[in-house]
């Protein structure tokens, strides 16, 4: 209390403690919602993954086994690739359904461009210049015409999966020599490559997430739209810049997932944005904006990953798998939500 | 008044503690029937504390209540209605997007032979109970295209349909225009005629004075005192609220306006706003007035660029800004503190830092990256100038005060060093202490030769405070008063157009 006294004007009289200090009531609240919010948000999740993969280890015996690890990091590369754009996009309060179409798109576009004899740089690059327009359409739409995302991207969905239906002529490109297949099945010292590329695609979202200026307005735009407009933000632009960070995750993801399977496939990562949304908030960050980590993001990829392989391993029947993936989704978000309700208690509180 | 009846509503060592705070202190406190009692004290003084154990909403941890006499345990909102309890919080309690009967049903909604709703019953209820306050308002609007005073009122009308005994009125003209508050004060003179008991919080001396029989005072959960209105006058109240002498409120030294900082010429939305034009210098206050609805906020708004203007032109320094968007009046050197600063300035869940840093970041960062030691350091030394403690730096902004919420709001136009701060209500919902150090903080802007523009609906303060005061009506600046020599009756006059009455104050 003592930095009050800092004041420029009249002292406090000496018997009487600084009038000015906030209440508090609110202030024990509040520190004792935080602490347990951001308790969970640094461990709780962690727990989870330590908790699961512990009871797989124990009923599972082949689970630990390294190919067994290297196959879990590379089955899960793809979502967690769609989930790292995703949660840019989801910390600004928007959602984007189309990063499975755009999965597909991209995937058609750098594997027709391979076969037209394009070098295998250019055809990756291709792909992901695919995905960032498709992201840049997203966005514009949504951020300069003020459309919803959900029906936005729910509209780009289904519209770009005709595209990629269209664009194939309805089959599989086989592409045997496919320019760029090692993206998708090669090792990097030992590394699955796409295992490699997914933990760049990491590193450097954060960085821009944490460290960049950018970082900060995409946070202040899910936490406050408004309040970051009058702060002089240009709102519009952050929106459409997470699209097509997004977009380009997504084309990215299409390369890989093209290069797994030597082929440009139409109907490849159909239902992929579930899994990424769900993989998203897993990791604690906030649909309604604003709130949550990347770092989340990638615990919660690894937690499906796990789970799904797990159950494979434990020969559960896909149906069940289906079912026990969706309960542990929800009791995520329920978590969240009790966590969540400290804090908001305090600020209904603060108001009344 | 008798006092060998027992008081209506009695709080006799009523303490709440909070972990190791003490939010409320054996605090003792009766309500007669018949009577308004003031409740006043700085926020987080235990008001709400008082009120929120009243509501059931909070669970005392020692003493008891009585109503007539008789001890009572209230530990729910229903309880509390049960005992005839109605709290009119300051945000209102409605469904805006439901009818103004289907509001006052909302939980007792008449039914018809069949079992379905029967409106014309509901209406008809409503009617007459919005006659019984003596408010007239149609009761098939949508409460949500009422004023928020005639929203108030519904709500009023509510509790007292409900048969409340003990009225709470938590700060209930924050948001209402003069006119809407001379209405509210006849409602209040009616229930007290009727015998009820109203507990009245609020900040607004001169209301209290104009209707409290007893003032009690609270002071860090503790009761200060309570006195009969007429045994004191408002210093004395004062005095009591912040523990010391406050002085002169709005005493500031002889200022020298320089050159012209911000200069609006012919500003206009095309609609209901202008041709505006006005200009401010470095190193004065221009204070804005105007009843509810005049134009005020939305004048500001279109300074800033937060709404789109239809014609005129903006010049800071002598340059005109262009493009038209917060984001250009920013870099041109324009702040604004917006009227509402939970919706539009605060990132509630953010922490102090990031709200106090958000309009800088191009400052505190290299080549786009964020220098997180600069961030903190500057987040710092605004906390330490505004008196708000460095230890919230990581507190989400939603735990601080309103009042520090507001000085974190302010902070963030202190690091960008802007020249032209314009400030919408700035003092709306904070307490007397963090009231000083606002108008010391306005002060201090006209000192470092900052051009200041302060939108207010409290006159003494818009006089006080400004150097020349702008009163709007309809849209338009229609007098142009110096602050030295005008009055509130002069200012009132020109802000309701001269003699009329100042009920025109009801659209918006």
């Amino acid at each position: 209390m003592s930095d009050q006294t800092v004041r420029g004007h009249a002292a406090p009289h000496p018997e009487a403690p600084p009038p000015l200090s906030p209440p508090e009531e609110e202030r024990v609240v509040a520190r004792r919602g935080v602490d347990l919010a951001k308790w969970w948000d640094r461990v709780g999740i962690l727990v989870v993954l330590v908790a699961l993969v512990v009871l797989m280890i124990v009923i599972a015996p082949n689970f630990a086994s390294v190919s067994n690890l290297f196959n879990i990091a590379r089955s899960i590369s793809i979502n967690a690739i769609l989930a790292a754009g995703l949660t840019l996009v989801i910390l600004t309060a928007g959602i984007d359904l189309s990063v499975g179409s755009i999965l597909a798109v991209s995937g058609v576009v750098s594997v027709l461009a391979a076969t037209g004899g394009w070098p295998a740089w250019l055809a990756i690059l291709a792909g992901v210049a695919a995905g960032c327009l498709a992201g840049l359409a997203n966005g514009l739409l949504t951020a300069y015409l003020g459309l919803a995302a959900f029906i936005v991207t729910l509209g780009t969905m289904t519209a770009l999966r005709g595209l990629a239906y269209t664009m194939t002529d309805g089959q599989p490109i086989v592409s045997n020599t496919l320019s760029f297949r090692d993206i998708g099945n090669g090792y990097i010292l030992g590394i699955p490559a796409p295992v490699i590329v997914m933990l760049l695609v990491y590193v450097v979202i954060w960085f821009v997430l944490e460290r960049t200026r950018f970082g900060r307005q995409v946070y202040a735009v899910g936490g406050n739209a408004e309040a970051a407009r009058l702060a002089g933000i240009n709102v519009r632009r952050v929106i459409t810049s997470v699209y097509v960070i997004a977009g380009a995750c997504a084309g990215l993801a299409g390369i890989i997932f093209a290069a797994r399977v030597v082929s440009a496939q139409p109907t490849a990562g159909t239902g992929y944005e579930l899994d990424a949304i769900a993989a998203v908030v897993l990791g604690g960050t906030s649909l309604a904006g604003g709130r949550g980590r990347l770092y989340g993001t990638l615990i919660g990829s690894v937690i499906l990953g796990v789970l799904s392989t797990g159950l494979i391993l434990l020969n559960v029947q896909f149906f069940t798998q289906l079912l026990i993936k969706g309960g542990v989704i929800i009791l995520a978000v329920a978590i969240d939500g009790l966590k969540q309700r400290p804090l908001r208690r305090q600020r209904t509180r603060a108001t009344a | 008044m008798t006092q060998d009846r027992p008081p209506l509503l009695e709080l006799t060592g009523v303490t709440k503690r909070y972990g190791a705070t003490t939010a409320l202190d054996g605090v003792d406190f009766d309500l007669r029937p018949g009577e308004v009692h003031a409740l006043m004290g700085e926020n987080g003084a235990g008001k709400s504390t008082l009120m929120k154990i009243l509501s059931g909403n909070v669970a005392r941890d020692a003493g008891r209540i009585a109503i007539d006499g008789d001890p009572v345990e209230i530990s729910g909102p229903r309880d509390a209605a049960a005992h005839g309890i109605a709290i009119i919080h300051q945000e209102l309690n409605t469904v805006p997007a439901m009818t103004v009967a289907d509001n006052l049903a909302l939980g007792r909604e008449p039914r018809t032979r069949w079992g379905s709703l029967d409106r014309r019953a509901a209406v008809r209820e409503a009617r007459e109970k919005l006659e019984h306050i003596g408010a007239d308002i149609d009761p098939s609007r949508e409460l949500g295209s009422l004023s928020v005073g005639m929203q108030q009122m519904v709500e009023i009308a509510r509790a007292v349909s409900e048969n409340a005994r003990v009225l709470v009125l938590d700060e209930p003209t924050a948001a209402l225009s003069r006119g809407e508050s001379l209405q509210l004060y006849r409602l209040v003179e009616e229930m007290r005629s009727r015998g009820v008991g109203l507990v009245y919080i609020s900040h607004r001396m001169e209301e209290v004075w104009q209707l409290a029989d007893r003032i009690t005072v609270f002071r860090d959960g503790r009761l200060v005192g309570t006195r009969e209105r007429a045994d004191v006058v408002p210093d004395d109240i004062v005095r009591m609220m912040v523990g010391r002498d406050v002085g002169d409120l709005y005493g500031h030294p002889p200022r020298h306006p320089g050159e012209v900082l911000l200069s609006v010429d012919g500003l206009t939305d095309g609609e209901l706003i202008g041709p505006v034009s006005f200009t401010v210098r470095a190193g004065e206050v221009v204070g804005m007035s105007g009843l509810i609805g005049a134009g005020r906020t939305e004048t500001c708004r279109l300074i800033f660029g937060a709404d789109s203007a239809r014609g005129g032109t903006v010049q800071v320094r002598g340059r005109t800004i262009r493009a038209r968007s917060p984001q250009a009046a920013v870099a041109a050197g324009i702040a604004m503190v917006p009227e509402d600063r939970k919706a539009q300035a605060l990132f509630l869940i953010h922490s102090v830092e990031d709200n106090i840093s958000v309009s800088s970041l191009r400052e505190l960062s290299r080549w786009s990256v964020v220098r997180r030691g600069a961030v903190r350091a500057g987040a710092r030394e605004q906390m330490r100038k505004l008196g708000i403690r460095e230890s919230a730096l990581q507190l989400p902004v939603a735990a601080l005060s309103g009042g520090n919420q507001q000085k974190a709001v302010l902070g963030r136009w202190l690091m960008r060093d802007a020249d032209v701060v314009i400030l919408d209500e700035p003092t709306r919902g904070v307490d007397v202490g963090a009231r000083r150090e606002i108008y010391e903080l306005v002060e201090q802007l006209a000192a470092a030769g900052k051009a200041v523009l302060v939108v207010s609906s409290d006159l003494p303060e818009v006089i006080g405070v400004s150097d020349r005061v702008l009163v709007m009506r309809e849209g338009r600046i229609v007098a142009e008063l110096d602050s030295t020599t005008t009055t509130e009756e002069a200012v009132m006059s020109h802000a309701t157009g001269t003699a009329s009455s100042p009920s025109g104050a009801q659209h918006v």
